[in-house]
């Protein structure tokens, strides 16, 4: 059996051609930086963040609506935590919550279930934001409401899909030689979704789970790899992760949603990127993020090119300087999971 | 926000299960897999959405052996 010290040496002592590999999961970055990572291997290997912190990417209008609906008479919003600072084009939930809105945090969507049976008069949203990980508890969710006959919840839904922006990644940031694929993701959609993306592309997709050793082992998977010319899908977390996903997730989430272009903070539209409530279901439907216009990001901002992996927090000229998690002048900032967050947090 | 954490299941009732994480239980959603009481599940925002196969330790151990073999392959 390989041991952890022959991982760490051969990862140290890399001095070939300079790698650059993306991960695109918001808890990876943390991972990293809780493990030291970059510190034990060698500084040609490059790590990088991607798009994965779906509130990082979820469209400034999407927050207008749902600031909006939260300023209405009888209206309530209830999200997760993360939303609640991120800024629209106005303002942010907290900010509204403090002009009087009705705004609560929930820790799982399955709670509004209670609210809207407790409070009859309130008409609830449900800020439905996330990638797929989330995607089958908001459609649990719309399961229960129907059993229990609930008239007074709606869902807002920003509900993103990760492989359509990794083919966009693909297509457009040639520099990227390889995936570290988001581990919870993978968990509801299977390992063999980025197959035809590292076929086409030539790049290794690698899954990992979120302990040191996994993603030292991803990494070195990702470099064995490289250096045989081989790019594949390699599932390294496969206590939680198997090839095909979880099919009764699947299967609801496809009962109740289906796919459509959508608007990425900081990116623009990307074909198919989306899920939206199919149209027998649209009484539980308080708009989506759809047919939002994309507006420019703060002057001097560049989360456009963390996200997309161009460069590294530090390297934005605004970063700890005007950009801090307390004033985030981008949506990279604002979230825990954002790529600019994770990087104040750990510098 | 695709945070997930390992739970033991301790009970279960209907569609929900009592779910021991880190020594605190909690009512988790199960809908979404084919769980037991006994059986370890990865649990995000109040729902399991997966059974994990085995515990931690084995995961990393089989993990290594399998870099081995990979070594080995391309030795």
């Amino acid at each position: 059996m390989m041991k952890l010290e022959q991982v760490i040496k051969a990862l140290k002592e890399y001095d070939g051609e300079p790698v650059k590999i993306m991960e695109v999961c918001g808890t990876h970055t943390k991972s990293i930086f809780q493990h030291g990572i970059r510190s034990i291997i060698s500084p040609n290997i490059q790590l990088i963040s991607g798009p994965g912190c779906p509130v990082c990417v979820t469209a400034p209008s999407y927050i207008d609506r749902l600031v909006e609906l939260s300023l209405k008479e009888t209206y309530c919003v209830l999200t997760f935590g993360d939303m609640m600072k991120v800024k629209g084009t106005q303002m942010s939930l907290t900010e509204a919550k403090a002009m009087g809105a009705e705004v609560k945090v929930l820790y799982s969507p399955l709670g509004a279930l209670t609210e809207a049976e407790n409070h009859k008069d309130t008409q609830y949203v449900f800020a439905a934001v996330g990638f797929e990980t989330t995607t089958p508890v908001y459609a649990l969710l719309l399961d229960e409401i129907q059993k229990r006959n609930i008239k007074n919840l709606k869902l807002a839904t920003s509900i993103k899909t990760i492989l359509p922006a990794l083919s966009f990644i693909c297509e457009n940031e040639t520099s990227i030689d390889a995936f570290l694929s988001p581990g919870h993701v993978s968990v509801i959609t299977g390992s063999r979704i980025y197959e035809e993306l590292a076929a086409a592309y030539k790049k290794p997709f690698v899954v990992a789970g979120f302990e040191g050793e996994h993603i030292l082992a991803a990494i070195y998977e990702i470099m064995t790899q490289l250096k045989g010319k081989r790019y594949q899908v390699k599932n390294l977390y496969s206590n939680a992760v198997t090839e095909e996903g979880n099919q009764k997730a699947e299967a609801l989430i496809h009962q109740y949603f289906e796919p459509t272009d959508d608007a990425w903070r900081g990116i623009g539209t990307i074909k198919q990127s989306a899920l939206k409530l199919k149209e027998e279901y649209k009484e539980y439907d308080a708009g989506g993020s759809q047919e939002e216009v994309i507006e420019a990001l703060p002057p001097g901002c560049r989360c456009t090119d963390v996200i997309l992996g161009r460069i590294q927090p530090v390297d934005c000229p605004l970063f700890q300087k005007v950009c801090t998690p307390l004033h985030a002048v981008g949506p990279c900032m604002v979230s825990s999971e954002g790529a600019c967050g994770i990087w104040y947090q750990n510098s | 926000m695709c945070v997930a954490v390992p739970g033991k299941i301790v009970k279960i009732d209907g569609d929900y299960a009592k779910v021991n994480v880190l020594e605190n239980l909690t009512d988790v959603n199960i809908k979404l897999v084919e769980a037991g009481v006994g059986d370890y599940v990865l649990i995000h925002a109040g729902c399991a959405i997966e059974v994990l196969k085995e515990d931690a330790a084995k995961e990393i151990i089989d993990l290594f052996q399998e870099l081995q073999e990979v070594f080995d392959d391309e030795a």
